[in-house]
This record gives structure tokens, sequence and C-alpha cells, in this order.
């Protein structure tokens, strides 16, 4: 039992940090670029991530076990992932939409981007490769999106600094905000050794 | 050998109706009370997206006008036509709308401009800003000719003629993107009944300009002191009409030596 528990907390240490999904798998930068400007955006797109993400891996897992595993149709699993991630996407939208909709429009277009968002795939694709079971892989998409949660909003903050500073001309923009999320990668290197 | 593809048609497609059954009945039941005013607004608008009207899209134009934010006839596109549909739907007077068009003030053809190089490079007017003197043409305001209003209209309804641009008044729904596009600010959006319009905005003094280009306005005022209704004015140079006092008797036009004031 606790042995089960040690192992689940490298994982989410290991997915949120070490390998941490935008910072040293370089995926899902579309939004963590885009939605940055601000700190409350930031966290509420990070909210919306972690929803979708923890959503479909575990929805995605469960289809992959039960339906396309007997089936021995495992090599739909890209096209269907892709559908229940899309699906997913939708319904977190309409509920935004009705319930919190300062956030809604808030997140703008980006919110219908998490569907293209390498991220979710990626975690959906990362748990079939490494073969981990519906809750193994659920753990590890809720560990994946609290790691691009967390760089989103440490992105975010150093944004909302940056905005006061004198940046020469032609940093002004997207390439500042580039070489910081590179100084940033480089820094979350340090976890590289911890497990 | 088939069972393999209809298994996997079989599922795909199983996913999909699911999914479509499930967002289905989570669009009802998450339904969200939209205004049908603005339903009905939103129906009525031409719906080109054009974003002539400030707002973003026809969505954009018809939330804000079932808000109160936007006037009945703030789609520039569809005019009055439009504007007395929406009025009805929002159950208001329709205020009467003044059609305007664009106007390109610039009549510096190939065979009327002097140019001080061949240029040879990218056609995009915004871009020639990097090149010695701001373009090939001698004269520092003149119409560059490579069309970024062209690419610009969603109407079709400008075109470069000779090298310069000129506006289709029919086709022209004073949407504004040429306006902004121009890098010369050569364009401006002007009523459509206007009789007769300056086409030059050479700033330049008389000999500058006459070396620059054959039509361009030399500031002898001569249009000023013919006119009946005092409509011109001069300034830098350059003859302006104010199309409120102008009534088009076209004394201007023909006294002009240059023939800078055209015919609108």
């Amino acid at each position: 039992m606790l042995a089960q528990v040690k192992d689940l907390l490298l994982l989410i240490i290991g997915s949120a940090l070490v390998s941490n999904v935008v910072l040293s798998q370089f995926l899902g930068l579309c939004p963590f670029l885009g939605v940055s400007k601000k700190v409350e955006t930031a966290a509420g797109m990070g909210t919306a991530v972690i929803f979708v993400i923890t959503l479909a891996s575990g929805v995605a897992g469960v289809i992959y076990k039960f339906i396309l595993t007997p089936l021995n149709i495992q090599y739909l699993q890209t096209i269907v992932f892709i559908l229940v991630i899309a699906a997913l996407v939708q319904f977190v939208e309409m509920f935004l939409k009705k319930y919190m909709k300062s956030l809604y429009e808030a997140l703008g277009v980006y919110l219908p981007l998490i569907t293209t968002n390498c991220a979710v795939l990626g975690v959906a694709l990362t748990n079939v490769q490494k073969e981990y079971g519906v809750f193994t892989g659920m753990v590890n998409g809720f560990a994946t999106a609290l790691g691009f949660t967390i760089s989103i909003i440490i992105l975010a903050g150093i944004r909302e600094k940056m905005a006061y500073n004198d940046i020469p001309e032609s940093f002004k923009g997207m390439p500042i905000v580039l070489l910081t999320a590179g100084l940033m990668a480089i820094a979350f290197c340090g976890f590289s050794g911890l497990l | 050998m088939f069972s393999g593809i209809l298994t996997a048609t079989a599922i795909v497609g199983a996913v999909g109706l699911f999914i479509g059954l499930f967002l289905g009945i989570a669009g009802i039941k998450f339904k969200v009370d939209v205004d049908e005013r603005e339903e009905a607004v939103l129906a009525v608008l031409p719906g080109n997206n054009c974003g002539g009207c400030g707002f973003a899209g026809c969505s954009g134009l018809a939330a804000a006008i079932a808000r109160g934010d936007a006037p009945v006839n703030g789609c520039p596109v569809g005019g009055e036509a439009v504007g007395k549909k929406v009025a009805a739907i929002m159950g208001v007077e329709a205020q009467e709308g003044i059609r305007m068009v664009a106007f390109v003030a610039c009549q510096g053809t190939c065979d009327k401009a002097a140019f001080d190089y061949e240029y040879t490079g990218i056609e995009d007017c915004r871009m020639l800003s990097f090149v010695p003197n701001g373009g090939a043409k001698t004269c520092d305001y003149g119409c560059l000719g490579f069309g970024s209003c062209v690419k610009a209209c969603p109407f079709d309804a400008i075109h470069v003629v000779d090298g310069v641009a000129r506006v289709d008044k029919e086709a022209c729904k004073a949407c504004g993107k040429c306006v902004a596009v121009c890098p010369k600010h050569l364009i401006s959006l002007i009523p459509y009944d206007v009789k007769y319009m300056v086409a030059c905005s050479s700033k330049d003094k008389g000999p500058v300009t006459m070396k620059a280009c054959t039509a361009g306005c030399i500031g002898c005022t001569l249009c000023k002191k013919n006119c009946p209704a005092d409509a011109v004015s001069i300034e830098s140079f350059n003859a302006a009409i104010d199309p409120e006092k102008c009534i088009g008797c076209g004394a201007c036009a023909s006294k002009c030596p240059k023939k800078v004031i055209v015919e609108h």
C-alpha cells in the first residue's frame, strides 16, 4: 500500500517538475505563450487544462483498456483520443460559458485551442506507451497539468513584472517572452537529477 | 479481412455518435440565455465580418446593438437598408445615414509622376518605408501603387490603375480597411455625393511639386479665389475642398492649371 503511494508521489513529482510538459517536453507552447499575460487568466487557463487533461486521460485510458485492447484495434488510439479530447473541450467551453462567463471571455479563443494542445494528446499517448493503468494514467495526467499550471503562472508573474521594465525595442513582445521561457526551461533542468 | 475494417469503423463511429449525443444533451442543459433581439439582428446583418463597424465581426456588432452600445445603423456595409431592418427589430427610429465612399487623393500615374530610380522588390506599400526615400516616386506624398489597399479591401472596390490606386464608388462600402492600411494616409472617407475632390496630397512647395509630378497641386490658390461658396482652403501648398460648403459648381476644377481637381 505504502509502496504504491510512494510510486504515485514519485510519478506526480516526475510529471509535474522533472519532465515538465512545457519546459522539458516542449508541448503545449501555444496557450503557454498566449494566455500568460496576466496571472489570473493564467490561473484560469491552468485550471481548465487540469480539468480537461485529467478527465481526458481517464476517459482515454478507459477506452483503450476496455474497447481498443480487447478488439485488438490499438492502432486507432490517436483518432479516438482526439475525438474524446475535442468533445471534452467543447463540454468545458459550454460549462464555462454558463457558469463562469468572465473566465470564458478572458480565455477567448485559447479555450478551444486546448483541443489542439499537444500536451493533452501527449499525456494520453504517454499513458499508453508507459502502460499505466486507468488510475495511474489519470494521476499522470493530473500531475502533467499541474506542471503546466505551475509554469504558466510563473511565466505570467514574470510577464506582469516585465510590463514595467525598459525592454530594448527589438525585444519587445514575443522575443523577450520566448527568452524568458528558455531561461525557465534551463532553470527547470535543475530538477533532472531528482528521481 | 473485412471484419477488421468493420470493427474499426464501428468503434470510431460509435464513439463519435456517443460524443454527439453527449454534447447535444450538454448543449441543451447548459444553454445560455441569449437576447433574442441579438439573434434577430445577427440574422439581418450582412455577415461578412469585415469589422468596418468597429466591433469584432457581425456577432460583435449584434451584441453591441442589443446592449445599446452601438447605433442601429452602425453597419456601414448594410447601409440604410440594413439600418432600417435593425431599427425595426430594436423598435427605434433609424437616423438617416450619409453614404460614404473612400477616395484616393493622388493621381500621379506612371506617365505623370517622376521616379528617382527603378524599383524591383517586394510589392507592398508598407514595406517601402525601408527603401531609400520611402519609395521610387520623387513625390514624398504620392501613391506607391503596389496595392496594399487592394489586398485589404474585402469588397474588391479598389484597384491599381496605371500605377495609382482608384476606388470604385459603386462597390465601395466604406468599411475603412484601405484607409487604415495606406502608409501614406492618402485615402479618406467622403460622402458619396461629393462632386469635386482635390486629387493630390503633396505638401511640397510649388516648384518642388512640379518637378515631382505634372498632376500635383502647387498651391497657386486659383481655386480658392474662384470658389463662390468659399469651400476651398489651402494648407501647406495643398488645396482642400470642404464637402459641407461645396455647391458642386465646378469653378475650381475649370480654373485649376494642373487639373488636380477631379470630378468625383
